[in-house]
C-alpha cells in the first residue's frame, strides 16, 4: 500500500469512528466515512481528525495502530454477524451506522481490555464537536464552528472575553433551610 | 538537565489551601519557607477564555483517570483555589460523627463542628467568604431554587469566596479568574507568605523524600517543562527540618508511597480510605415552556432559562437531606453547578435513550439544547473505598497529553452504601426536576471513566486509631516525625458539602502544633500572625486555644 493510500485508510477509519460518536450529514455523495446518521455537521466536520492529529493531545503517534486495530475489530464483527464488507473501503468504514455503533459500544464497555484507548478516541471525538480545543475559541465562534454553533454558545465581547451583565432573576425563589447559620452554612 | 542542592527550614509541597496556609503562618512567624508547586504560576491576565489546548484551561487543570475513579483538580500555584468555584460552606455537624466503614467515629475525639468553628472563622475572615443575596443569584441557581421550592423544599444561596461586584458571570472559573473576582489564594495567603519571605517555585514536582543525618528530610524534585508536562528539564534536592505535604489527596499519598523505600514503612492508611466526597452529577434538559408556565420564571425577554453558559459555577444548594437524623449514606447536598463543554458534556446521558446514552445521534440532539441544560451536583457520604496502587514512574499519573490528561493508579469500587447514596440522590434530583415536566434528567454515566470527583479526600487522613488513620490529630505522619499533611487528604471522610472551607480550617487548626514542632527542631518561629490581610479578630479568637492545639 502506498503512503497516501495508508494515510487515506487511516483518516477515513478515524472519521468513521468520530462520526459514530457525534454523527453528521454526509459532505457529498461520495462520502463513505460519514454515515449521514444525523442532520447537520458532526464530529468529522467539527475537526475530529485535526484534533486527534494535534501533538498536544498525545496520541498522534498511535493513530495508525488504533485505526488498524479498529479495522481488525470490524473484520471480526462482520464475520461473527455474517456481514459482507465492501472491500473498496476499510472494514470499519464498510460497516453501516448501526453496526459501527454496536461495535463501538462493545469497545468502550466496562471490562473491555482495550477500553481505555477507545474511550480516549471517543473523548477527543466528542471534544472536537463540543469544545473545539484545536482552535482558539474566539476563532471557532467567529468561523461558525459547527459544534459550538449547534450548542448555541454565546459569543464573547469584542475583546474576546465573555461577560453577562444580565444574569439573575433578581428575586428570592425559595425559602432557605431553617437550620442555616448566620454565616450562611448548614448547621 | 541541571541538579542543585539547597536547604531551608520548612519545605512545603503544594500551594493549595493546605500549603498556602502553612507557608503563610510559618513565614510570618519567622521561618525560612520554600514552596514547591508542580504546576505553573499564573495570574489575572494569564487566564484565558479559551478551550484551545495550551491555554490556561489546560495548563492549570488536571484530569487523572483512575481505575473506577477519575480526579479533577488544580495544577498551578494556588492549587484548587484557582480552578475551583469558590463555594465555601462549613461542613454540617453530623459529618464529624460519621462512622463510615470502620464501625466507630472516624474523626479524632478532639474535633467536632464546635471545635472547628473558630478556625472556620479565621478562614472566613482571611479570604474572605461572604453570603450571597438573591439578586446575586444566577439564572441557573435561581432555576434550581425555584424547582426545589416547587417540589416543597428549600434552597440556599451558597457562601462564596467571590467578590460579586467584580464578577461578570462568564463561567470561566475553571480556567482561572480573568477579572480577579474569585478570591483565590493568589490574593491572600500566598502573597502574604511571599511578603514574609516565603519562596514559591512553580513547575517543581516533588517525587520522594529521604532522611538527612540530623533528623530532617531531603525533598527530591523534578523540574517540569512549562509547556509539555511530560518532559522534565531538571532535578534537585532541598534539605528541610520540617516538611509540609499538601500536594492534594491525589498526589500526597503517592509521594509518601514512593518515599517508603527510603523512609521506612508508611502507616497503613497512606493511600487508603480515599473518598471522592460521594460526588455524582445529574444533567437535566429543561423544558423552556414549563419554566415559564410552571415556575413563572422569565429572564425579561420572554425566555424562561436557556442560560446554562451564564454564571459562576454553583450558587444555590439544596440542603434538605443534610439531616443528622437520617441514616449515614442517606445524607447529601444537591448543588446547582456548571461544567464547561468537554468535561461537562461527555458523561451526560440522554434521558430515555434508545441505544447508546452518552454518544450517538440522540446525544447530538441533546447537545443542541445545551443552553437549556441544568447540572446538579451531589455531595454524599461514600465509604472511603479508594485505594492507591503502586506509584507511577513520576508524579501521580502517567501523563498522556502534554497537559491536563493522565492515567493514575487509584482504584475505587463503590460499595453498596455509596451506591445507595447515589441512587437516593438521583431519585431526589429526578423528583425535583421532573415534577410537572420542568425537565428530564439523567445521572452522568460511570461506565466511561468510572466515578469522578472534584474534591478528592481522605487518602492520608487524621484520626485517633493508628490502624485506620495515617496522621495523628495534629496532622503529623505516624512514625515519621517532622512530616505533616495539611491538604484534603487529611480530611477523614466525605463532607456532604464542598470541602475547601473545611480543608482550610483544618490547616489553620494544625498550625500552632506545626509551629511548635518546628521550634523543637531548632527553627526560630512563633505562632500568632494576624490574617493574611492584617485581620486580627479571627487570630484573637483562636489565641486562647493555642496551648491546647500544641501537642
Amino acid at each position: 500500500m502506498t503512503p497516501d493510500a495508508e494515510d487515506d485508510r487511516r483518516r477515513t477509519t478515524l472519521e468513521a469512528f468520530a462520526d459514530t460518536i457525534i454523527p453528521g450529514e454526509r459532505r457529498g455523495p461520495d462520502d463513505r466515512s460519514v454515515a449521514g446518521a444525523a442532520p447537520g455537521p458532526g464530529a468529522v466536520a467539527a475537526g475530529a481528525v485535526e484534533l486527534l492529529e494535534t501533538p498536544a493531545v498525545g496520541i498522534v503517534d498511535d493513530l495508525g495502530v488504533l485505526a488498524g486495530l479498529l479495522n481488525e475489530h470490524a473484520e471480526l464483527h462482520a464475520r461473527i454477524n455474517d456481514l459482507v464488507l465492501d472491500r473498496d473501503v476499510p472494514p470499519f468504514v464498510a460497516l453501516d451506522f448501526a453496526e459501527r455503533t454496536a461495535l463501538v459500544r462493545a469497545l468502550v464497555a466496562p471490562g473491555h481490555p482495550e477500553k481505555d484507548m477507545w474511550v480516549s478516541l471517543a473523548l477527543f471525538s466528542n471534544m472536537a464537536f463540543d469544545t473545539a480545543p484545536h482552535l482558539h475559541t474566539t476563532d471557532a465562534l467567529d468561523a461558525g464552528h459547527p459544534g459550538l454553533r449547534t450548542m448555541g454558545l454565546f459569543p464573547p465581547d469584542a475583546d474576546g472575553l465573555h461577560r453577562f451583565p444580565e444574569f439573575s432573576y433578581g428575586r428570592p425563589l425559595a425559602s432557605v433551610h431553617p437550620r442555616t447559620t448566620p454565616s450562611g452554612s448548614p448547621e | 538537565m541541571t541538579t542543585s542542592r539547597e536547604s531551608t527550614d520548612v519545605l512545603v509541597i503544594g500551594t493549595g489551601f493546605g500549603g498556602a496556609i502553612a507557608a503563610y503562618h510559618l513565614a510570618a512567624g519567622g521561618a525560612r519557607v520554600t514552596m514547591l508547586e508542580r504546576g505553573p504560576w499564573l495570574a489575572g491576565d494569564d487566564f484565558d477564555h479559551d478551550f484551545k489546548l495550551g491555554s490556561s484551561y489546560t495548563r492549570i487543570f488536571d484530569f487523572v483517570v483512575g481505575d473506577g475513579m477519575s480526579l479533577l483538580g488544580g495544577n498551578c500555584v494556588g492549587g484548587g483555589s484557582v480552578v475551583y468555584f469558590a463555594a465555601m460552606p462549613r461542613a454540617p455537624r453530623f459529618v464529624f460523627d460519621r462512622h463510615g466503614s470502620i464501625g466507630r467515629r472516624m474523626w479524632p475525639r478532639s474535633l467536632s463542628r464546635d471545635a472547628l468553628e473558630p478556625w472556620y472563622d479565621r478562614v472566613e475572615e482571611a479570604l474572605p467568604v461572604v453570603r450571597q443575596d438573591w439578586d446575586e443569584i444566577t439564572y441557573a441557581g435561581g432555576l434550581w431554587a425555584a424547582a426545589c421550592a416547587h417540589s416543597g423544599g428549600t434552597a440556599n444561596p451558597v457562601p462564596v469566596a467571590v467578590d460579586n461586584a467584580k464578577c461578570v458571570n462568564c463561567n470561566w472559573m475553571m480556567a482561572g479568574c480573568k477579572f480577579d473576582a474569585k478570591r483565590s489564594l493568589l490574593f491572600n495567603y500566598l502573597p502574604a507568605a511571599v511578603a514574609h519571605g516565603a519562596e514559591i517555585r512553580p513547575l517543581h514536582e516533588v517525587q520522594h523524600l529521604t532522611r538527612t543525618d540530623d533528623g530532617g528530610y531531603t525533598v527530591h524534585y523534578n523540574v517540569v517543562d512549562d509547556e509539555d508536562y511530560r518532559v522534565h528539564v531538571g532535578t534537585g534536592v532541598i534539605d528541610a527540618k520540617i516538611v509540609i505535604l499538601a500536594a492534594g489527596a491525589g498526589a500526597t499519598p503517592v509521594i509518601l508511597q514512593r518515599s517508603e523505600a527510603a523512609l521506612g514503612r508508611m502507616p497503613h492508611a497512606v493511600g487508603r480510605y480515599f473518598s471522592g466526597n460521594g460526588e455524582r452529577l445529574n444533567t437535566a434538559v429543561i423544558d423552556e415552556e414549563r419554566v415559564r408556565s410552571v415556575l413563572g420564571l422569565d429572564r425579561g425577554d420572554g425566555i424562561g432559562y436557556a442560560a446554562n453558559q451564564i454564571g459562576r459555577g454553583p450558587v444555590v444548594a439544596n440542603w434538605d437531606k443534610l439531616d443528622g437524623s437520617l441514616p449515614e449514606h442517606s445524607r447529601f447536598s444537591l448543588e446547582q453547578l456548571y461544567f464547561p463543554p468537554g468535561l461537562g458534556t461527555i458523561l451526560a446521558q440522554v434521558p430515555d435513550a434508545v441505544g447508546p446514552s452518552w454518544f450517538g445521534p440522540q446525544k447530538k440532539e441533546m447537545l443542541s439544547r445545551w443552553q437549556s441544560w441544568l447540572t446538579i451536583f451531589t455531595m454524599s457520604e461514600d465509604d472511603n473505598e479508594g485505594v492507591f496502587g503502586p506509584p507511577p514512574a513520576t508524579g501521580n499519573a502517567l501523563r498522556l497529553s502534554q497537559q491536563m490528561l493522565g492515567r493514575g493508579n487509584l482504584r475505587y469500587d463503590p460499595t453498596v452504601n455509596t451506591l445507595r447514596g447515589w441512587a437516593e440522590s438521583d431519585a431526589e434530583v429526578r423528583r425535583i426536576i421532573e415534577r410537572d415536566g420542568i425537565g428530564k434528567v439523567m445521572p452522568w454515566t460511570n461506565d466511561v471513566v468510572g466515578a469522578y470527583t472534584v474534591h478528592p479526600l481522605a487518602s492520608c487522613r487524621i484520626g485517633d486509631d493508628p490502624a485506620t488513620s495515617a496522621l495523628d490529630d495534629g496532622h503529623e505522619l505516624r512514625g515519621h516525625p517532622g512530616i505533616f499533611v495539611t491538604d484534603g487528604s487529611a480530611v477523614p471522610a466525605g463532607l456532604t458539602v464542598n470541602p475547601a472551607m473545611t480543608i482550610a480550617a483544618l490547616a489553620e487548626r494544625a498550625m500552632p502544633g506545626i509551629v511548635a514542632a518546628a521550634r523543637e527542631r531548632g527553627v526560630d518561629v512563633v505562632y500568632g500572625a494576624p490574617g493574611p490581610g492584617g485581620e486580627t479578630s479571627g487570630r484573637d479568637a483562636v489565641l486562647p486555644l493555642v496551648p491546647a492545639a500544641r501537642r
